[in-house]
């Protein structure tokens, strides 16, 4: 039986894991690679590295890191943050990463996501999308991190890019992200429904039956979190019988 | 013991190499027919495209020097695939030393996606490449395409339904996994591969 995957999320400054609350306030929490590794030891499924000050000159960085953590880590993990081209995949796949994540840029050229998925194939291809709720009810595109609104729903741009070859979707709510108050399962479950590639849900898990819901009523393929495990408040391991005694299938 | 990897047009070279390193073997990244033939284990991986595949592989005349080598070799996800007779993606004839053919994953339930991507437990384990491997071990998957349940099956999966996640025919094996990406299951694989 395919299992529903535990994704912890390390969010990478200057080669250092942080986390923001609500895309602000950054606390330090780490070594990626050490903590990376000690989340794979724990029974991560994945792991996804975000690097959130991704810029030219810290290029460089970025993919000695990948290939530092491709030679420790013994799990799939997914690299993104700031990657705009062909050419920044391209180097990251070489230094080992299994996927790559994008957002703005994709949003910004339309073309990226085809050229990618026709490079590299749409195994590799994740698109992460920041959406938040408005007063309307509806769920609004973001970009730059949460900074820049669009007139764009979350599941029109999912679709579009799914059609052009995206192979996983990882869903932010912006609403939840940092509350520590539950998954956005309305949405979750709405993006997973319509669309035939997994999708990660991303945002507000706080307790371990947060994760309960978001794989049952959020209909969720996968669940992703950063401070809860960087602050050990949930461990990886107990997470994962919680929702096996649920009869959630997870690997254990 | 010298190892070669198949360099080729895909994608997941660089992983195999490193899980390699992780267990303390060293490989070379080849596509040179000398070196190929002399080695004493190869590794086949993979990540792409049937026919795309075949067809650079063809052009460098490594179709017929993979079926003609006699060490063992280990085909990984792609590399598996290509080593089956026929692949339903893109109508594509692979190198047949497998009889299985591959076949698209076809369902009519929105909820089952399709790539099948994460972990999912491998059964009937019935080869040395899993010693010490446990019956309903989690491996990693990524596939569209699968190889069907055939007479050279060492271990099945169910995704849909039943299927070959991995073969052995003579000195040939092919898992339908990442064992580069299979945690301590995988490097244990690897390592049966190594030691066969």
């Amino acid at each position: 039986m395919l299992t529903k995957r535990i994704i912890p999320c390390l969010d990478i400054k200057d080669g250092r894991t942080v986390k923001g609350i609500n895309f602000e306030n950054i606390r330090d929490a780490g070594d990626p690679v050490e903590l990376g590794a000690l989340y794979a030891a724990q029974g991560a499924d994945e792991l996804v590295f975000l690097d959130i000050t991704a810029t030219v000159e810290k290029r460089k960085t970025l993919s000695e890191l990948v290939n530092r953590i491709s030679h420790h880590i013994n799990i799939p993990f997914t690299v993104g943050g700031g990657i705009s081209s062909v050419e920044d995949v391209s180097v990251l796949l070489q230094n080992g990463a299994d996927k790559i994540s994008v957002n703005t840029a994709a949003y910004k050229n339309p073309a990226l996501v085809a050229d990618l998925a026709r490079e590299f194939g749409s195994q590799c291809v994740v698109l992460a999308i920041d959406t938040r709720q408005e007063t309307d009810g509806r769920w609004y595109v973001y970009l730059n991190g949460g900074r820049t609104r669009t007139e764009t729903l979350a599941e029109e741009w999912a679709r579009q890019a799914v059609d052009a070859g995206a192979g996983e979707i990882l869903l932010t709510s912006m609403n939840h992200d940092g509350t520590k108050a539950g998954f956005a399962l309305d949405i979750t479950s709405q993006l997973a429904a319509a669309l035939p590639v997994p999708v990660i849900a991303s945002g507000g898990g706080g307790t371990m039956e947060h994760f309960v819901d978001v794989f049952t009523k959020g209909k969720a393929d996968a669940a992703l979190a950063a401070s809860i495990f960087h602050f050990k408040e949930i461990g990886i391991p107990e997470l994962k019988s919680f929702l096996q005694e649920k009869n959630i299938d997870v690997r254990i | 013991m010298k190892l070669a990897i198949v360099k080729y047009n895909a994608g997941n070279i660089r992983s195999v190499l490193y899980a390699l390193e992780r267990i303390g073997v060293e490989a070379i990244v080849t596509d040179d027919h000398e070196q190929l033939g002399s080695a004493d284990k190869v590794i086949f991986p993979g990540v792409g495209e049937a026919s795309t595949a075949m067809a650079y592989l063809k052009e460098r005349r490594l179709d017929n020097l993979i079926r003609e080598l006699r060490q063992p070799v280990l085909g990984i996800c792609l590399g598996m695939q290509l080593l089956c007779s026929h692949s339903e993606e893109n109508n594509t004839n692979c190198l047949g030393i497998f009889e299985e053919k591959v076949m698209r994953f076809k369902t009519t339930d929105p909820e089952i996606k399709i790539p099948q991507v994460g972990w999912n437990n491998i059964y009937g384990l019935g080869s040395s490449l899993f010693n010490g491997v446990a019956e309903n071990s989690y491996c990693y998957f990524v596939h569209s395409y699968y190889a069907e349940t055939g007479p050279n099956a060492i271990a099945s999966t169910e995704y849909i339904q039943a299927y070959s996640s991995a073969l052995h025919k003579n000195n040939f094996y092919g898992v339908q996994f990442h064992p580069e990406k299979s945690a301590a299951v995988g490097e244990r694989i690897l390592k049966n591969f190594i030691e066969l």
